[in-house]
């Protein structure tokens, strides 16, 4: 690893140990049911966060596939989509526990909870419907079409339905999650690198992934050479 | 009818601004006090940040294998 290419690797390790020892040091407002539960906005809200940048990503390259046909673009997509959806799951894992000690159920019948596991199913038949194509160039092209649809459900189910009714989860039900009440100034701090460390975390795993993928595409395509009589 | 005048307004504003203030000020939430008095928390602390650590040395050391094996596909 050089410090020039991968700067933004070490960036990320400094980032995610800052949300670590800041978010568990800094004040926090005294909030009734919260308690010190309210210092998870550092590791579940960014789960979050750090899963809808990814998707972005993934639909950035999916939009590029579409336009250049290259295999590489395409694999960038999904493995982008896959470190989204690890950090959705973890995100929906870790709200789970939080919602148990807030809410008093593992899970409740919230148009957030609920938007967020379908979320997770759209990208989850995403890959499905990779795995059943096994023509590579139809499979890029059929699932860079769907992952485009699938960054608009992302949207409306994370972003727009929650808002549109009454939701026990901030940022819902015309509460904005960055009111004053939710996030303090000095959580913000916090907050804000977190998230980006986290994102860049995830960004990490996908690129090791991809440059797997890219040197066993490669040893593929030799044995292929290989093979053909010449 | 409407009582939405302007001072009512700023003394309204004031009552809840001064409320939330006294929300923080007192210690009736139930808050982790007392393991951060006891600097106990910096216990929890230290070993959450060497296991990230760890993870994340073990995380370059697959990338740096990752890079040697890029070169050797290179060389050939």
């Amino acid at each position: 690893m050089e410090i020039k290419k991968d700067w933004w690797k070490f960036l990320s390790i400094v980032l995610v140990l800052t949300a670590i020892i800041g978010g568990m040091l800094i004040p926090v407002p005294r909030l009734a049911i919260l308690n010190e539960t309210i210092r998870n906005l550092f590791y579940h809200v960014t789960m979050w966060f750090a899963m809808m940048i990814l998707m972005t990503g993934s639909v950035f390259y999916s939009i590029k596939h579409l336009r250049s046909f290259d295999v590489m673009d395409d694999a960038k997509a999904r493995i982008s989509a896959e470190a989204g959806l690890v950090m959705g799951v973890l995100g929906l894992v870790t709200g789970s526990v939080w919602a148990k000690f807030t809410w008093g159920a593992y899970w409740v019948n919230d148009p957030k909870l609920n938007g967020a596991a379908v979320t997770i199913l759209v990208y989850l038949a995403y890959m499905i419907l990779r795995n059943s194509l096994p023509e590579e160039r139809q499979r890029g092209r059929i699932s860079a079409v769907y992952n485009i649809f699938a960054y608009v459900l992302l949207m409306v189910f994370l972003m727009i339905l929650p808002r549109m009714t009454d939701s026990l989860h901030p940022g819902s039900g015309g509460n904005p999650a960055f009111s004053n009440y939710d996030l303090d100034d000095t959580m913000r701090i916090i907050f804000y690198p977190a998230i980006i460390g986290w994102t860049l975390f995830a960004a990490w795993f996908a690129q090791l992934k991809f440059r797997l993928f890219k040197l066993n595409y490669k040893l593929e395509s030799d044995l292929f050479d290989l093979k053909q009589p010449s | 009818m409407h009582i939405h005048s302007v001072p009512i307004k700023i003394i309204a504003l004031t009552f809840l601004i001064l409320s939330t203030v006294s929300v923080f000020a007192q210690g009736d939430i139930e808050m982790a006090d007392r393991m951060r008095s006891e600097g106990k928390i910096y216990v929890v602390v230290a070993v959450l940040s060497v296991v990230f650590l760890g993870l994340a040395v073990y995380l370059i050391t697959l990338d740096r294998r990752i890079s040697k094996m890029e070169k050797e596909k290179e060389n050939q």
